[in-house]
């Protein structure tokens, strides 16, 4: 039960192997790099730009789930800037496109500061089977390396076994896990930041089901919690990290909007963008609900929660 | 689910529908229409292009040419065409093995594959099996516990393993304590794995060397994007798949990977996932989905939910009062919302419902709707027996203590009394009139729905 990041036994002590941080994204990004450089890389080797370079350029980003609004955004960019720097060269097509993704994007990479609040509330929030347990996991781990302590609150109440996975997760690195037989989500939450400030805790992160935003009940449910957890401590939560799977296509932008309206949703983490999904729905959630990307999740060993930073994320892309 | 490609597609529709006769340019103009649609969707390319493709073919051909309504020809082709996409007939699982019956899930991280699992085993415990349900998942913390516990809650045997172990000695031990216990079937679930690695994907094929199910099934999640194409195809590779369940389709998904999917692997969708309770997996059925898309409306599953979740009794002794416009009261009003809201609401209704109903009912956000039913609930909770049997006593003073109750404006109340009596009119009209004349008359006099 203890390898929870498999691969890898010796994960508590990474910093052995520390490789960079851009290193380690570009590891992580290398499918997607291959998949969309692959494609770029014909398209881009020079020759005169023609409607067909647009039309192949529109279906690679389609099929980055990038998103039809954000495609044509992105075009009209990239267009205007051809037109006006009177780029004639396929190649140079490319650096505009970047420049004009860079740009989409780079207002979205703010990292999330817990200073300023003690205890620091991070409620997490998404789809079933997004990843929020695994990032509270990853996330815990990288706050105590940064001399934070920790407080986990298991507010999965639903689905079976989720208590025993934070609590497993919780005890091999020492981070007390506050979780009740059954009961209430919200009761579980705001004991656990009545707990913390009674300990004198830096940041609690309270993880909640997994709910689909058409389940209305689910969703008045989630609300509750997040009202409840502002009676515990007025302010708080400080910051409502909604979970997104880089796998989903443009319902990512759905889930960003609905999750938003219930919750006012202050950034976002992107997880497993160490497999082939491309994670180009970012720049979909960019054009329709801008909001801060606090983390991206580039593999399954427990260091593997990075920063987001929207020029290397994007140059890693077209490495 | 399909939404937004149901209403592409009828906004294309409604352009053919408009044209005397079918040139390659309107062909072409609609062709652009539905693939934007179908990668709106999530469809993956090489999917939307093989589709597009036949279709056009087929649009060009003489039996649409020749016909009087080419537009409608056009959504015939357009129809037959995702229902072949998706595979035809309804397909179920093929347990004819010498017992027990060895079920494979494969999947990736959080496609659903634990949930499915005790999904499936409750299914197949109504069909008089006796199931094993094994986990071999020993990387993610109380990923096997999660089984145990579902196990638990549908008395169903779960094999005792435990994250100490190796997958394959698990598979071992499992299999030789099925044969002894004489179960019918062992449903065998497996850590969730990317199809690029490696390691992982080896793992899972030598279980399957070692396990030789007579079903491997592969998880996805309905909400997936272009990428379903890759992770499909990787693990159809690695695995002789022998068919698909889709996971998470109660959310709002367009759920475009599922016609990808089963284009890629040819594997049919034996089963959908459409809740996250343990009884929320159906059968898959390619015709209903891609009638849905068109906007023809999902009326099949539609009467499905109502069957399940309908009293019958009830629902009859309502549709004779309807029937008769006679005797209708607050109370038959209630009793009618509680069963809309038992079949999922007004959006889950308007989600089956054909185009046309749910164009009249456009501007009604469902959650405002489902918002008001509750209100107008509480407002008749606040009435007595009497009341509600003969509104007509309400008046002023009665009003002001009913709104009190509910917690809302006298005025609410009285329009609650009003739709009321609209509706009761609208009964007599519907005994003397027919369905048509309702319908028309219902417009703008349902709750919300203005």
């Amino acid at each position: 039960m203890l390898n929870f990041f498999k691969k890898n036994p010796e994960a508590a002590q990474p910093e052995e192997r520390s490789p960079t941080w851009a290193e380690r994204l570009k590891q992580g990004l290398t499918r997607t790099r291959k998949q969309i450089t692959g494609q770029f890389d014909a398209l881009f080797s020079g020759g005169k730009i023609d409607e067909d370079v647009y039309e192949e350029l529109e279906t690679i980003l389609l099929t980055s789930d990038v998103g039809i609004s954000a495609t044509q955004a992105l075009l009209e960019e990239v267009r205007k800037e051809v037109k006006r720097q009177s780029l004639d060269d396929t190649t140079q097509l490319r650096e505009a496109l970047k420049e004009a993704l860079i740009k989409l994007l780079e207002p979205l990479a703010q990292p999330l500061d817990t200073a300023g609040h003690q205890p620091y509330v991070i409620m997490l929030a998404g789809v079933n089977g997004a990843g929020k347990t695994t990032t509270i996991g990853k996330l815990a781990w990288s706050l105590q390396r940064q001399g934070k302590s920790v407080l986990i609150a298991a507010g999965d109440t639903f689905r079976a076994a989720a208590r025993e996975q934070l609590q497993a997760w919780g005890e091999r690195n020492d981070v007390h896990v506050i979780a009740q037989e059954g009961g209430d989500p919200a009761a579980v939450i705001f004991d656990a930041v009545n707990s913390a400030k009674a300990r004198g805790i830096d940041v609690v992160l309270a993880d909640t089901a997994g709910r689909l935003p058409t389940q209305l009940n689910l969703m008045e449910e989630i609300r509750k919690v997040h009202r409840v957890i502002g009676k515990a401590l007025p302010g708080a939560p400080h910051e409502v990290l909604l979970v997104l799977d880089a796998n989903t296509g443009q319902n990512a932008v759905t889930q960003v909007k609905a999750f938003d309206d219930a919750l006012k949703v202050t950034g976002l983490a992107l997880t497993k963008l160490d497999g082939t999904a491309k994670g180009g729905v970012i720049a979909a959630i960019a054009k329709e609900r801008p909001i801060p990307i606090r983390f991206i999740g580039v593999g399954e060993q427990i260091d593997d929660l990075q920063i987001f930073n929207a020029r290397e994320f994007v140059e890693a892309l077209f490495a | 689910m399909f939404d937004n490609l149901t209403g592409r597609l009828a906004g294309v529709i409604k352009n053919l529908r408009g044209q005397a006769r079918l040139t390659e340019e309107n062909i072409q103009d609609a062709m652009r229409e539905v693939r934007m649609a179908l990668l709106e969707a999530d469809v993956a390319l090489p999917v939307v292009k093989d589709f597009i493709a036949h279709v056009k073919e087929r649009a060009q051909g003489r039996e649409v040419l020749q016909s009087l309504t080419p537009g409608q020809a056009v959504i015939q082709v357009v129809h037959e065409e995702l229902t072949k996409l998706m595979g035809g007939g309804t397909a179920s699982l093929n347990l004819a093995a010498v017992p027990p019956a060895i079920i494979l899930m494969s999947g990736l991280q959080g496609s659903g594959k634990t949930t499915t699992s005790a999904k499936l085993a409750r299914l197949l415990k109504e069909q008089k099996k006796k199931v094993l349900l094994v986990s071999a998942d020993v990387y993610r913390p109380a990923a096997i516990e999660q089984l145990k516990t579902l196990g638990q809650q549908l008395e169903i045997d779960c094999f005792d393993s435990n994250a100490g172990q190796k997958p394959a000695d698990i598979a071992r031990d499992a299999l030789d304590y099925a044969k002894r216990h004489f179960h019918d079937v062992m449903i065998f679930d497996t850590a969730g794995r990317l199809a690029i690695d490696d390691a992982m994907m080896d793992e899972i094929r030598q279980l399957h060397a070692q396990l030789n199910p007579i079903e491997t099934l592969f998880v996805v999640d309905a909400m997936q994007g272009q990428d379903a194409v890759n992770t499909a195809r990787a693990f159809n590779e690695v695995l002789p798949l022998t068919g698909v369940i889709l996971t998470k389709l109660d959310g709002d998904a367009r759920g475009g990977a599922a016609l990808s999917v089963r284009h890629i692997t040819g594997c049919p969708i034996k089963y959908v996932g459409v809740s996250e309770k343990v009884d929320g997996l159906e059968p898959f059925h390619p015709e209903r989905m891609a009638s849905r898309i068109l906007g023809m409306g999902d009326v099949l599953s539609l009467i499905e939910q109502a069957q399940k979740n309908v009293d019958i009794d009830e629902a009859r002794k309502l549709a004779e009062k309807v029937k008769s416009g006679k005797n209708f009261d607050l109370e038959d009003f209630k009793a009618q919302m509680q069963q809309m809201r038992k079949m999922g609401g007004v959006g889950a209704l308007m989600d089956k419902m054909p185009a046309q109903v749910a164009g009249m009912a456009a501007g009604m956000s469902s959650e405002a709707g489902d918002k008001a039913m509750s209100r107008i609930e509480g407002i008749i909770n606040s009435m007595t027996p009497l009341e509600r049997r003969k509104p007509e006593l309400i008046k002023a003073s009665r009003k002001r203590r009913i709104a009190t109750g509910a917690g809302v404006q006298v005025q609410e109340v009285n329009r609650l009394l009003n739709q009321f009596e609209e509706m009761q009119k609208m009964m007599k009209m519907f005994s003397k009139g027919g369905m048509a004349k309702m319908m028309r008359a219902m417009a703008g006099r349902f709750p919300g729905m203005r």
